[in-house]
């Protein structure tokens, strides 16, 4: 997949930073540009920041210092409202409303812009079936009748509703057994080839970033330590990437022995 | 209790019963129009919640004759007995309904509200599609308990003239006849029973099954 290189940034961080209300820095400075269309994962341990650099740019998060625009605009310039509208938003926990049906769930941003019911429901099919959900089967049920990959399905419609250009990821298969994800991963690379968003992934999951991302950023104790396509990344030997590498290179390495004590 | 009792007595429970759910039906009409908002603004201010729920709480340990009593000479309020009793019962109302408002919305998990706001929900829509139907059945249950607590406490309210189902029992106690008083208790149990057997179906009604 490869990324294109000359358009304006989707997503740009111009020294940024972030400090916890007790005043310690979880972020910064950071700076990066996203490029229209491309997929960016976030990779790094817990608590580098990773999450912290991802709700900036919706805005759960104002930065202590630095700007955060999106298409060449500042943030904190914008409609907050429509901002977010215009952001798909995808997390862990799917946070999917309980006492929604799945198809309310999946037209709630367009539910919120006031959008007719016939445009919810056929858009809500439409996506539904895209995320691998029979719409005649999955639209009336309620989030807790379904299984967890299910869930994060309709987290992904969800955010995909109002078809915005920017989809921002938080750890969305986190939760899920290796095979569903898998599927998961396989489904969004599919979905994401055919619709072109710009995507931010934050992950744990470095196999996830390398079969999903155009560029992979590592932070480490909030500070940007990487921002290299998957290839260089893998062959980097920057103290902070290959510390990061080191079990993943150890376990290669003993595999790459074979089954030297037999 | 035979039918010559009823039949002198009959029509006088009927009304007292209906007196005894107006003063009831009003009072938690004030404490709900005033401990909802209130509890839904403590979710936006939470530290003045320990403060607040702590206030309603001192109410709530006041001994309801007492309550009665301190009302009595206040200068509008002591001019109408129902209006004594209907102020007296929504103080003992207030504390379940705010603090089942307060904690039902602040017990949503945090995750749906996350998205509630990153996905760009004002915050009316988040209250309204989000938060009150997440909290309904909290809200429900402190209804309940307030309801019933009410119809139990206004029979005291007969103390200070209020009428209601406790006229029956004050009068079956001060005349020795303990027909008088379970003729003013039975309604008044059975009162409570059918508030609290109603609401219980709506808390039900509005649970939400966690994803």
């Amino acid at each position: 997949m490869p990324a294109p290189s000359t358009m304006a940034p989707a997503i740009e961080f111009r020294e940024l930073t972030v400090a916890s209300p007790q005043g310690k820095r979880l972020l910064g400075p950071v700076s990066l540009a996203v490029e229209e269309g491309s997929i960016t994962a976030i990779l790094g341990r817990s608590g580098s920041g990773k999450t912290t650099l991802l709700r900036t740019v919706n805005r759960l998060i104002d930065p202590d210092s630095g700007v955060v625009s999106v298409r060449g605009g500042d943030v904190r310039g914008m409609d907050l409202i429509e901002l977010r509208r215009g952001i798909g938003y995808v997390i862990q926990e799917t946070g999917l409303f309980p006492h929604f049906t799945v198809e309310r769930n999946v037209g709630a941003v367009l539910e919120a812009m006031s959008r007719p019911f016939a445009e919810r429901k056929t858009r809500s099919d439409t996506l539904l079936a895209s995320v691998g959900l029979d719409p005649a089967l999955y639209a009336q049920r309620y989030p807790h009748q379904l299984s967890g990959g299910q869930r994060q399905r309709v987290g992904l419609a969800r955010a995909l509703a109002a078809d915005p250009s920017i989809l921002l990821m938080d750890e969305p298969f986190g939760a899920l057994d290796p095979l569903t994800r898998t599927e998961m991963q396989e489904m969004l690379r599919d979905l994401l080839q055919r619709l072109r968003k710009t995507v931010v992934l934050v992950t744990h999951d470095l196999d996830e970033a390398l079969y999903l991302a155009h560029r992979i950023v590592l932070l480490a104790e909030g500070r940007l330590v990487a921002n290299l396509a998957p290839h260089e990344f893998l062959a980097s030997n920057e103290q902070d990437v290959a510390a990061y590498l080191r079990p993943y290179r150890l376990r290669a390495a003993a595999m790459g022995r074979g089954n030297a004590h037999e | 209790m035979n039918s010559s009792f009823l039949a002198q007595y009959g029509e006088e429970i009927g009304q007292l019963t209906l007196e005894h759910l107006w003063l009831t039906g009003a009072s938690l009409l004030f404490a709900t129009a005033l401990a909802i908002p209130v509890g839904i603004w403590l979710t936006r201010a939470p530290k003045w919640a320990k403060l607040l729920i702590g206030a309603t709480n001192v109410l709530q340990t006041i001994p309801s004759l007492a309550m009665f009593g301190f009302l009595l000479p206040l200068p509008w309020l002591g001019e109408r007995a129902a209006r004594i009793a209907i102020v007296a019962l929504a103080a003992y109302a207030l504390l379940p309904i705010l603090r089942n408002t307060y904690a039902g919305i602040r017990g949503i998990d945090p995750a749906i509200l996350d998205v509630a706001r990153a996905i760009g929900l004002t915050d009316r829509q988040r209250l309204i599609k989000v938060e009150l139907p997440l909290a309904a059945s909290f809200i429900f249950a402190g209804l309940r308990t307030a309801t019933v607590t009410c119809i139990g406490i206004a029979t005291i309210a007969a103390a200070v003239g209020a009428g209601g189902l406790g006229e029956l029992i004050f009068r079956g106690v001060a005349s020795v006849d303990n027909r008088l008083v379970l003729a003013g208790a039975i309604p008044a149990a059975l009162l409570a029973l059918a508030a609290d057997a109603a609401l219980g179906l709506l808390e039900r009604r509005f649970r939400v099954p966690a994803a």
